[in-house]
């Protein structure tokens, strides 16, 4: 086809009707004080910060009263803590590769082809949470070949399966909020495959989608106790349990340092997404 | 069916264009028990703009989907260019398309959208970046190039989304009802632009719409659609001065029913003897009424006339005049400034001046 040449067609700039409005600010007066939900948000916050405070004071204080930091720098050389560490951090990848790769065309396909299976999905994807833990590690140790029963990845498996109830709600509620069929054939119709779709089009697009299922999956690896312990592997919740150290209390500061870790990266999704969707609001 | 079309080449005249021809070859199409495409067969010739036109299921929809490679014909092909695409992945296919429902893509600004099939065209970032602002400029979006879609109006987003399309150098465009979701003056003057576009582009384009207004304003000829079949392919003069069929005659304008009488070749309406239009051997037996157009009545005040003026519609140099006559609600045109005499309740004379006239059955009460 011959390159098409543009003239000067151009629509009169005053007729061209104007982007959407703003809501007007008619409603900025004073909210009045909603006493109820402070009062709940009040109950809430003593019943997740007491426990908390508790065990960082039981982790930090010293036998003799008061505080101190010691304990902290105790952590990175208490016995088997690193290699906890990071036999955890290899699973959370893993397992975080592992779940995207397997759910994000599957919910996507499900959405664009099948979307009657999306009742059928759901109940399939909360299997994970309904089956005990050791029923479900005992049964897949029992029926994982040899090669694989010695393996991390195995346990890794295991935890992309686990991970799926969080991760397809995640993706779900994502692929909810789009005109998905009429993007993805927006972008075939301008020549870009699947996975160029996918890619460039939709995953941009999940991106809070993602983000929390990333999280939740970190959070569940970092968290997970029954089926590590049972297949004999010492992630950090193992380590926590059972490894021996001279004091405790370092061992209850790691639990709550994961706990405080997982908080801080959560608000900071949460704070990014915001911002982003602030940045891009306000550039006009 | 008998399909009534006017030649393509008959309308290629001497306009050069960048666009390909396309056919639609025998297509048929099947959702479960319903049929969508019932044999479907259309010549588009480069660079027309032909609309498809009709009620919703009439398969108008199906057809354009199918020549986008969305979907795939049961039987039949589609030829682009002289090539069978019937089994070419939509990607492959070099079709824009704009969407009814806003299609840019959330996470890109105007600009990116534009350049993005570019990118899939591996065309190099400046080149990019230069082609799109030159189609948002011609769009007339020129200042709101790094502008996202939320924080365009739907109007402008639909000229992004045409830009967008228009930048790969589709070899046909497709437009899927893209004003129906603008308001009326908004999608007056969009209407205008995409037409103004695709005469200078001399793109070949396919424009689905149920909107015989925007068909007939816009399009080179309209293919009438109804249950999966063409009903009539005509230009819009054509069109709306011979229908083909009495669908297309009740669908495309406004007519009024009379009950007639016929004597052979001819029918006897509102007291005249007319011939009946087209194959008389397509005529059907029995009961039958005229299809006739507002301009095809003339209303005469008579205090002892059968008709009585129902209600008035100015609609500028001539006026809309509802003439009851014995049960049958007939709508006929009457100059404006004829029209000042033609109180409500007014007694009239009505006639026929049409030199023929369409027959169809009566419809069944709903």
């Amino acid at each position: 086809m011959a390159s098409l040449e543009f003239g000067t067609l151009v629509a009169d700039p005053s007729t061209v009707d104007q982007p959407f409005e703003s809501d007007a600010p008619a409603n900025r007066g004073r909210r009045p004080v909603r006493w109820g939900r402070g009062v709940i948000l009040f109950l809430a916050a003593v019943y997740f910060i007491v426990p908390f405070y508790a065990a960082m004071a039981f982790s930090l204080q010293k036998p003799t009263g008061g505080f101190s930091l010691s304990p902290l720098s105790q952590i990175a050389s208490a016995p088997g803590f690193l290699s906890a560490l990071w036999l955890s951090t290899q699973l959370a990848v893993i397992t975080m590769v592992g779940v995207m790769l397997l759910m994000v065309p599957t919910v996507i396909y499900v959405h664009l082809r099948m979307p009657r299976f999306r009742r059928v999905m759901e109940v399939i994807t909360i299997l994970p949470i309904i089956i005990p833990p050791i029923a479900y590690a005992t049964g897949i140790l029992e029926s994982a070949p040899a090669w694989l029963r010695s393996s991390q990845y195995l346990l890794a498996i295991v935890y992309v399966i686990l991970a799926m109830p969080y991760v397809y709600r995640s993706l779900d509620s994502g692929l909810g909020a789009l005109d998905l069929k009429t993007l993805v054939e927006a972008s075939r119709s301008l020549g870009s495959g699947w996975i160029s779709t996918i890619w460039r089009v939709l995953v941009p697009n999940l991106r809070s989608a993602l983000m929390s299922a990333s999280v939740l999956t970190i959070a569940l690896v970092f968290g997970e106790f029954t089926i590590a312990n049972v297949d004999n592997w010492t992630t950090i919740p193992v380590w926590i349990y059972l490894a021996p150290t001279d004091n405790p209390r370092v061992n209850t500061l790691v639990a709550m340092i994961a706990l405080l870790a997982t908080c801080v990266v959560l608000t900071l999704i949460v704070s990014l997404d915001r911002s982003q969707s602030r940045n891009s609001r306000s550039s006009s | 069916m008998t399909v009534a079309t006017d030649s393509p080449a008959a309308l290629d005249g001497e306009r050069r264009s960048t666009g390909a021809p396309v056919v639609f070859d025998n297509l048929t199409r099947r959702f479960g028990t319903t049929t969508a495409l019932d044999r479907l067969s259309l010549d588009i010739a480069p660079g027309e703009l032909v609309a498809l036109l009709g009620p919703s299921g009439c398969g108008k929809t199906t057809a354009l989907r199918v020549l986008a490679g969305f979907d795939r014909p049961d039987v039949g092909r589609v030829l682009v260019d002289g090539q069978d695409v019937s089994h070419v992945p939509a990607q492959r296919r070099d079709m824009g398309m704009v969407f009814q429902s806003y299609s840019l893509f959330p996470n890109m600004n105007a600009r990116d959208n534009v350049a993005f099939g570019l990118q899939i065209r591996h065309q190099r970032a400046a080149q990019r970046r230069a082609k799109a602002a030159e189609l948002l400029d011609l769009v007339g979006l020129a200042d709101h190039v790094t502008k996202y879609p939320h924080q365009l109006s739907g109007g402008q987003q639909q000229r992004v989304a045409l830009a967008r399309a228009l930048a790969i150098e589709p070899r046909v465009l497709l437009l899927d009802e893209p004003l129906s979701a603008l308001d009326a003056k908004v999608r007056a003057e969009l209407r205008d632009q995409i037409r103004a576009l695709q005469q200078r582009l001399a793109i070949t384009t396919v424009f689905v719409t149920h909107d015989q207004e925007e068909a007939m304003s816009m399009a080179d000829r309209v293919c009438v659609m109804f249950q999966g079949r063409v009903e009539q392919v005509a230009t819009p003069s054509v069109l709306y001065s011979q229908p083909a069929t009495p669908f297309v005659g009740q669908f495309v304008g406004v007519s009024s029913r009379v009950p007639v009488t016929r004597r052979g070749d001819r029918v006897e309406v509102l007291g005249r003897e007319v011939p009946i239009r087209g194959d008389l051997a397509a005529v059907p037996v029995g009961e039958l009424e005229a299809l006739l157009r507002p301009e095809d009545l003339d209303v005469v005040i008579n205090p002892n006339g059968l008709g009585v003026v129902t209600h008035r519609s100015f609609l500028g140099a001539t006026t809309r005049v509802g003439v009851g006559v014995a049960g049958t609600n007939l709508r006929a045109d009457v100059r404006s400034s004829e029209a000042q005499d033609l109180e409500v309740g007014t007694r009239v004379d009505v006639s026929v001046n049409a030199r023929d006239v369409l027959v169809a059955t009566p419809r069944p009460a709903t």
